[in-house]
């Protein structure tokens, strides 16, 4: 006797499933266009008039000597191994080097973004609560404000604030003894933070404001309050599941988007994350590094938004979905 | 005493505009009243007025005095929020247009019902699993664990209404207000709630506040008509007076469109026979 | 209920001021500029002056220039991505709009993919492989856009195509080009121009990211990014080259916002909008 899995079940199946390919997916693309457009990767590497013995030790070393799908194949296999080759500048293993690197950007990234929501949910309640009032509307334009503002100039100003004129916070840099220098490395990472913050509360408390309008206008609200609740008891009970699936489907966005503020950031506090080294990887054309840096990028804003898809769908059962769980 | 006093209710638009202008009527315990009109004739904010349900950005002025029969009126407008409370619901409850919207969209539907029934009578558990049950019963849905356990979407629009009747009901309230309930309804099914409507009236003893724009719809339901248009009373009075002697212009284009749509049709009436339009 | 009948709104108004004091530095550069951009005549980090309204550079080179052919970059970048993010982007999602079952879903589904990765990764992505230049710059936020004017066209083109004047169209022998051209396109085109606004502000954002990390258009043809960059390092003795290019793109992207929503409230009163 055959049981049925449910629906639920079979969802996350698939999604998995399309989280994989997807991933495949980008590694191509991302493998592709950094083999093929450029033409071979081991320019980088040599001078103008170099002999063809260079050339060769040259391609050797990047690998564009062996057939492009070899080099693909012997890329994934990396891969699965959980490498991802050495640097060509500093020939120091890339995968390693990303490991410690992370220890900068995630901390930097998740603690911006729990501030940012933690922000955006009193304020953007506000928002939508007393839309019809003065500070209501300064609060809705400041939070238009903010999505127009670049993020590294309000990190640029804020170095120029605190940091030079002030003197409490340190303008970049982070210890060199790494988290081992607690103290210092919360220091380091004040500003930081308190940029991406600023930047991210803007666009989050204009989600929560409009998912919190729409519920404040919404007809199950009126029917609940028509049989007895008071307001908060109806907000309590409908308006807060309601007003989160809106959000919630915005939030793996954001948090990429936040990831991507932490990688321009790090370039303005001078912070040895993800996005320095990306950077410099670009600029040194030291294509390793680009890849895998991109590489965990993909891999990350897919992941994330594969989670917040669950999360959105276990809250709102009704919305139809197509392959990719976006709502049709 | 009478169950709802409205007098000289006037609701004014943010910027002046009347929406509805010196509207008075009263209702005595078990009455029925029609508030027929065209959309924007004021209707559904009377309603909501009584409820004490308007938009804040609204100005309202006049008196709505509400009883539940036994103990004293208590005028809504400028009543506080506690006052409230207590009274809509327990003395009065509505009924929406549109099911799909008025029921919470991610919430199964026994669960909303429930809400009232813990409210108003304390009931948890084992007897508020079976409560919900017996008030889907009364609303004659056919299933009602199917329907407990399914969300708004889920169900037809038939079964969403009776649902959101059943809620109203659960306060036990005395006086229903029904705003466009059978308009949203496939033409079959509105006249299954409609007479749904009327006898669980009936039988509770209950006010009946019938809102509609459609003439026929209300003349199967209540005793007596107040007509609305452009926010103003333009006529009252009985059912009977009201299509065999209509007196302002306007009931008369109502119930001669409503006579000739239905020329073709004999309307039963709740008492057989005596509300006829096309006799008339 | 009464509306607002204002024929032009304050917003709009005010962002069509803004927008119009940038366009008319970026204009203006093409014919003239105060100092010409290998001047390095003036004293390092110069305070503003009756001859160097903004002050000078780090090279000595008046700074008011540099912003105004920072002002041409942006509208530059402005234009061509959204030229490019339009045209493939529409193209796509009409195709998408007709398909049907699986192809859509495919379809969706890999607009979706593009769509989640961030705007400034694919950008960081094309210049390394094509090397810093405006061009890779507008390529790359171009194609970006383009996945997401496809997925709001596929939209709008698979909402139109329910409506019954298409059925009636079809029905009396209208070849669906015809259609396309006749009764799609007019009735998607206002949406579609919002949008090309909103993009065009962002479009801004995202390159003078590119720039202040190095990889958009090299100096001296810098755009503000680029010139924020150099500012960071002197902020303290010349804070004015810090300051000026960050409001001119704030003013950018919210002039182009205000346009926006000025177009939507014109243009297209019927689809409901974020309040």
């Amino acid at each position: 006797m055959s049981s049925k899995s449910p629906p639920i079940v079979n969802y996350i199946v698939r999604r998995l499933i399309f989280l994989v390919f997807s991933l495949f997916l980008a590694s191509i693309s991302l493998f592709v266009l950094l083999r093929i457009l450029p033409g071979d990767p081991a320019n980088a590497l040599l001078s103008v008039g170099a002999t063809p013995e260079q050339i060769a030790a040259a391609q050797h070393k990047v690998g564009s000597d062996l057939p492009l799908l070899q080099q693909f194949g012997k890329w994934i296999g990396q891969l699965l191994s959980f490498q991802m080759g050495d640097s060509l500048i500093s020939n120091a293993p890339v995968g390693r080097e990303i490991l410690s690197r992370l220890s900068v950007t995630v901390p930097l990234t998740l603690t911006a973004f729990a501030i940012a929501v933690a922000l955006a949910i009193p304020f953007g309640f506000i928002a939508a609560y007393k839309a019809k009032t003065w500070y209501g509307s300064i609060l809705n334009s400041v939070s238009q404000l903010g999505m127009a503002v670049p993020v590294f100039w309000v990190g640029v100003i804020l170095v120029f604030v605190f940091a030079l004129r002030l003197r409490v916070l340190p303008a970049g840099g982070f210890p060199p003894g790494g988290w081992g220098d607690l103290a210092g490395a919360i220091r380091a990472l004040s500003l930081p933070v308190i940029t991406i913050v600023l930047v991210m509360s803007a666009s989050l408390i204009r989600y929560v404001r409009s998912a919190t309008l729409d519920v404040l206008n919404s007809d199950y609200l009126r029917t609940s309050r028509a049989l007895g609740s008071s307001f908060m008891e109806a907000m309590w009970r409908h308006g807060l599941r309601n007003a989160a699936s809106p959000v919630i489907s915005i939030l793996g966005i954001e948090l990429a988007t936040t990831f991507v503020g932490a990688v321009v950031v790090e370039s303005v506090f001078a912070l040895p994350g993800l996005g320095s080294f990306l950077v410099r990887g670009i600029s040194q054309h030291d294509y390793p590094v680009v890849q895998g840096v991109l590489f965990i990028s993909t891999l990350a804003v897919l992941t994330i938004g594969f989670l917040a898809d669950l999360i959105q769908r276990f809250i709102d059962p009704r919305l139809s979905r197509s392959l990719t769980g976006q709502i049709s | 005493m009478k169950i709802l006093d409205v007098t000289d209710l006037s609701v004014k638009s943010g910027t002046g505009l009347a929406l509805v202008s010196n509207v008075s009527f009263s209702l005595e315990p078990g009455a029925r009243l029609g508030l027929i009109g065209e959309s924007g004739s004021g209707k559904s904010l009377t309603a909501l007025a009584i409820m004490g349900l308007l938009p804040t950005e609204l100005n309202v002025s006049g008196s709505v005095l509400l009883s539940d029969g036994k103990t004293a009126s208590q005028q809504i407008l400028d009543a506080p929020e506690k006052v409230l409370n207590q009274i809509r619901g327990a003395v009065v409850s509505i009924v929406f247009q549109e099911p799909l919207t008025a029921l919470d969209p991610l919430m199964k539907t026994g669960k909303q019902l429930a809400e009232p029934l813990r409210r108003w009578h304390g009931l948890k558990g084992a007897t508020l699993q079976a409560e919900i049950f017996n008030a889907l019963d009364e609303v004659r849905i056919g299933n009602p664990k199917r329907i407990a356990d399914s969300y708004p979407y889920e169900i037809s629009g038939g079964e969403r209404q009776r649902a959101a009747i059943a809620m109203a009901l659960a306060c036990k309230p005395a006086l229903l207000i029904a705003d466009e309930p059978t308009t949203a309804l496939d033409v079959t099914v509105q006249a299954e709630v409609l007479a749904l409507l009327d006898t669980v009236v009936a039988s509770r003893g209950m006010s009946l506040l019938f809102i509609s724009h459609d003439l026929a719809v209300v003349s199967r339901i209540t005793d007596s008509v107040l007509v609305l248009k452009d926010g103003e009373v333009v006529e009252a009075g009985s059912l009977q007076n009201i299509l065999n002697e209509p007196k302002h212009p306007y009931t008369r284009e109502l119930v001669s469109s409503a006579k000739e749509l239905d020329a073709a049709l004999t309307i039963s009436a709740r008492s057989g026979g005596d509300h006829d339009i096309s006799n008339s | 209920m009464t509306q607002q009948t204002r024929r032009y709104p304050l917003p709009l108004l005010v962002g069509l001021v803004l927008i119009s004091i940038i366009f008319i530095m970026a204009v203006l550069s093409i014919f003239w500029l105060p100092y010409q951009l290998g001047d390095t005549s003036g004293s390092r980090l110069g305070a503003p002056s009756l001859h160097h309204w903004f002050g000078t550079d780090k090279l000595g080179r008046d700074l008011l220039s540099r912003i105004m052919i920072g002002a041409r970059i942006a509208f530059e970048v402005g234009l061509l991505s959204v030229a490019i993010g339009a045209f493939l982007g529409v193209l796509l999602g009409l195709g998408a709009g007709f398909a049907q079952r699986w192809m859509d879903e495919s379809f969706s589904a890999l607009l979706d993919i593009l769509i989640a990765f961030p705007t400034l990764l694919l950008a960081m992505l094309i210049v390394a492989t094509r090397g810093a230049s405006l061009t890779s710059a507008i390529v790359a936020i171009g194609l970006g856009m383009s996945a997401i004017i496809a997925r709001l066209t596929r939209l709008l083109v698979k909402r139109v195509l329910t409506q019954d004047y298409i059925t009636a169209s079809r029905a009396s022998g209208t070849s669906w080009p015809r259609v396309i051209v006749v009764h799609i396109l007019p009735n998607i085109w206002p949406t579609l121009i919002v949008i090309f606004a909103l993009q065009f502000g962002l479009a801004g954002l995202t390159e003078a990211s590119l720039s202040y990390l190095g990889l958009g258009s090299p100096p001296p043809n810098a755009s503000w990014g680029s010139l924020l960059q150099e500012a960071q390092a002197t902020v303290l003795t010349a804070p004015i080259a810090a300051i000026v290019p960050g409001l001119l793109l704030i003013a950018l992207v919210i002039g182009m916002n205000m346009i926006a929503d000025g177009l939507r409230e014109v243009a297209d009163p019927t689809m409901r909008r974020s309040r």
